[in-house]
């Protein structure tokens, strides 16, 4: 095994660890602490790969703002233990047959794809920052521009849910 | 062990270079609280401590015991694991913060290796940016905190620095892009060496005069970060008792003070490195005379202090001062000996008194300005920081334009 | 260096596991949380994918969805906020009126 190998079986336990850990904590806390685990994993994963930049804006707008911004409501709402019905029991089994048919679906899509995925490994000298300010500011302006459209009709829709009518 | 020693000699300077640092940063955090005391002290027409060893120079030493020694009470009803968890990931992140700031330019050669000052590495290209991700989970600490003490005190304090820390680190961040705009790069190296592009301007070639606006938004919105005052909401004592660290005692309080101390460092190295030309002399180049400054400096301080110590009052004062005056004295009369050791020492001495001063700011700040009220602390982040450092991206890349259409050199 | 195929399993295990959180879990909060985890699962891919065939277009694309999840974070928020206030609750089968 290779370092690079070994950092990733790492990082990724560290993710999946996470997530399974999100499924079975009963605090929506403990539910977001491990949400943020599996992010910083992520994170890490970019970093091998070499995505110096995403792997950036990934911890600080998914880790520092969306984050921050549900254990804030979490704590806002004083959200309590979570309770489970008999309904949301019975939804578990169909539930892991449904997860387990999606995942080796795709694992067998990988499976049989074609030798040029596959065979591609990441070389991580993609000089990457330079390289996406330029697609993002030359190829991509329109996507740009109506994202950020986007953003502004999220802020007045959170203003205007936010907002209490005064009677 | 000799040939583990050559093939992991990297490995082995950076886990050295850590423990260094490691030890320097906490000495300097517990030598701050002391600098802070006196200099409130000083602003309130008072003395500050003086009764442990001179000048109450051991006085951290006795609060660190003092820390190590009190009793550790669990509150009862508190979330044991997040709780224990909070100081943790504090302290564990404003320490890593540090570890990305480069304090030299040139390497120390030793044992046949190019030993950098900083444990970051050289081509770090997105260092600033990492510095960002560092300190956007340091409010998990605070917030966390928080929430598990299972208290109203510390659940409110929480709440508020979680709201302030989202705040103002959009304004943080919107006010370094005109100078990472300037210098073309987030690493932190380069941006330093952007402002030494024409070294016969000295102090004139820095980012502080085209990036004023955002030297202003940036360091009111860092110090709304590092929860100091006028920002200090989340731990008001006269509203919230202490606020998200209440419920802590003993070291797990220590360490909620040794992460906020560390992170004032942080910021003062950033605001020194991004705005006030890191480590280059405010001098232009070709003054060489100005490489005696420490030299100037040092030696009639430590003259003053041996003076001072042989007239002061306890005996052990009038061993230790002089002592120390004479260790001072010494290190300006070596730097004057030898250019070679001068040098070198010229970048991290503008650089650490540059830092320096910026804590200086911080504590002056906290000896003079009154705290803002919840609704105008958030009225100024939203209202005032961020419209006015997006103004000064907008200005920053027009002016860059035009000298890139008229040539202006 | 890692094969690319690794990274895609893991991103399908990893999304799946987000399916299933979000099937199971009852707090609105932590459903919400789910998507987050499968979008994330996903940008995982879309990262792997363009390291592999050596274009951006994947990574700028997980920058879209980054900042997509941000405006979807604030508004969620909002509502959840919302149905706290007015409902009392969090769990989502006890929100199960059309009228207060």
């Amino acid at each position: 095994m290779t370092a690079p190998l070994v950092v990733f079986f790492g990082l990724a336990a560290l993710a999946v660890i996470g997530a399974v850990s999100l499924i079975l904590q009963k605090h929506p806390i403990h539910s977001a602490l491990s949400l943020i685990v599996v992010m910083v994993a992520l994170a890490g994963l970019y970093l091998l790969m070499g995505a110096e930049f995403v792997a950036a804006v990934q911890i600080i707008v998914y880790g520092g703002a969306i984050m921050v911004l549900f254990v804030f409501v979490i704590m806002l709402l004083n959200a309590g233990v979570e309770e489970h019905t008999s309904l949301s029991k019975m939804a578990g089994p169909p539930g892991l047959l449904l997860v387990l048919a999606l995942a080796g679906f795709i694992a067998a899509t990988v499976a049989r794809s074609g030798a040029s995925v596959q065979a591609a490994t990441q070389t991580g000298a993609l000089s990457s920052t330079k390289g996406i300010s330029e697609m993002v500011f030359k190829d991509f302006v329109y996507p740009f521009e109506l994202t950020s459209f986007l953003v502004l009709v999220a802020i007045l829709g959170a203003t205007v849910l936010a907002h209490r009518e005064k009677s | 062990m000799r040939a583990l020693l050559t093939t992991n000699a990297e490995l082995v300077i950076t886990i050295v270079k850590i423990a260094l640092l490691l030890f320097i940063v906490l000495t300097v955090n517990a030598y701050l609280t002391w600098f802070e005391r006196k200099v409130v002290a000083h602003i309130q027409s008072r003395w500050g401590p003086h009764r442990v060893g001179p000048h109450g120079l051991l006085q951290p030493l006795a609060d660190g015991l003092k820390f190590l020694f009190k009793e550790d009470p669990t509150p009862a009803g508190v979330d044991k694991f997040v709780y224990f968890l909070a100081p943790l990931l504090a302290l564990a992140l404003a320490l890593t913060s540090i570890a990305i700031i480069p304090f030299g330019p040139d390497p120390i050669r030793l044992f046949g290796h190019d030993i950098y000052l900083g444990i970051a590495p050289l081509n770090l290209n997105i260092g600033i940016l990492a510095l960002f991700a560092i300190t956007a989970l340091g409010v998990y600490g605070v917030a966390l905190a928080g929430w598990s003490s299972n208290s109203k005190y510390p659940l409110l304090g929480g709440l508020r620095s979680s709201a302030q820390m989202i705040s103002y680190e959009l304004a943080l961040t919107m006010s370094v892009v005109g100078v990472l705009l300037m210098a073309g790069s987030f690493n932190l190296r380069d941006i330093i060496n952007a402002q030494a592009r024409h070294p016969e301007r000295g102090i004139l070639g820095w980012n502080i005069w085209p990036q004023i606006l955002g030297f202003f938004c940036f360091f009111t919105a860092a110090v709304a970060e590092t929860n100091r005052v006028p920002f200090d909401l989340p731990e008001a004592e006269s509203e919230l008792v202490a606020g998200f660290h209440t419920e802590y005692a003993s070291f797990k309080f220590a360490m909620f003070f040794i992460a906020e101390y560390t992170s004032m460092i942080t910021v003062s190295c950033l605001c020194t490195i991004m705005f006030f030309g890191g480590w280059l002399s405010p001098f232009p180049a070709s003054w060489t005379v100005t490489h005696y400054l420490p030299s100037v400096i040092l030696i009639p301080f430590g003259l003053w202090v041996i003076m001072d110590g042989v007239r002061y009052e306890t005996i052990f004062g009038r061993l230790v001062l002089p002592a120390m005056g004479t260790a001072i004295t010494a290190l300006g009369l070596v730097l004057i000996v030898f250019p070679q050791v001068n040098a070198f020492i010229q970048a991290p001495f503008w650089l650490l008194s540059k830092i320096l001063t910026f804590l200086f700011v911080y504590v002056w700040m906290r000896g003079t300005l009154p705290r803002f009220r919840y609704d105008q602390l958030m009225a100024f982040g939203w209202k005032l920081l961020l419209p006015l450092s997006i103004v000064n991206v907008i200005l920053t890349s027009f002016v860059i334009l035009a000298k890139m259409q008229w040539g202006a050199q | 260096m890692v094969p690319t195929n690794y990274y895609v399993i893991l991103s399908a295990v990893l999304f799946g596991l987000g399916v299933f959180a979000f099937i199971f879990k009852r707090n609105v909060i932590t459903i919400f949380m789910s998507i987050e985890l499968m979008l994330n699962a996903v940008n995982l891919a879309f990262v792997a994918f363009s390291q592999a065939l050596g274009k951006l277009d994947g990574q700028v694309f997980v920058l879209f969805v980054i900042v997509v999840a941000a405006a979807e974070a604030a508004v969620g928020l909002g509502i959840i906020i919302l149905i706290a206030r007015n409902r009392q609750t969090l769990n989502v089968e006890r929100v199960d009126l059309l009228k207060l």
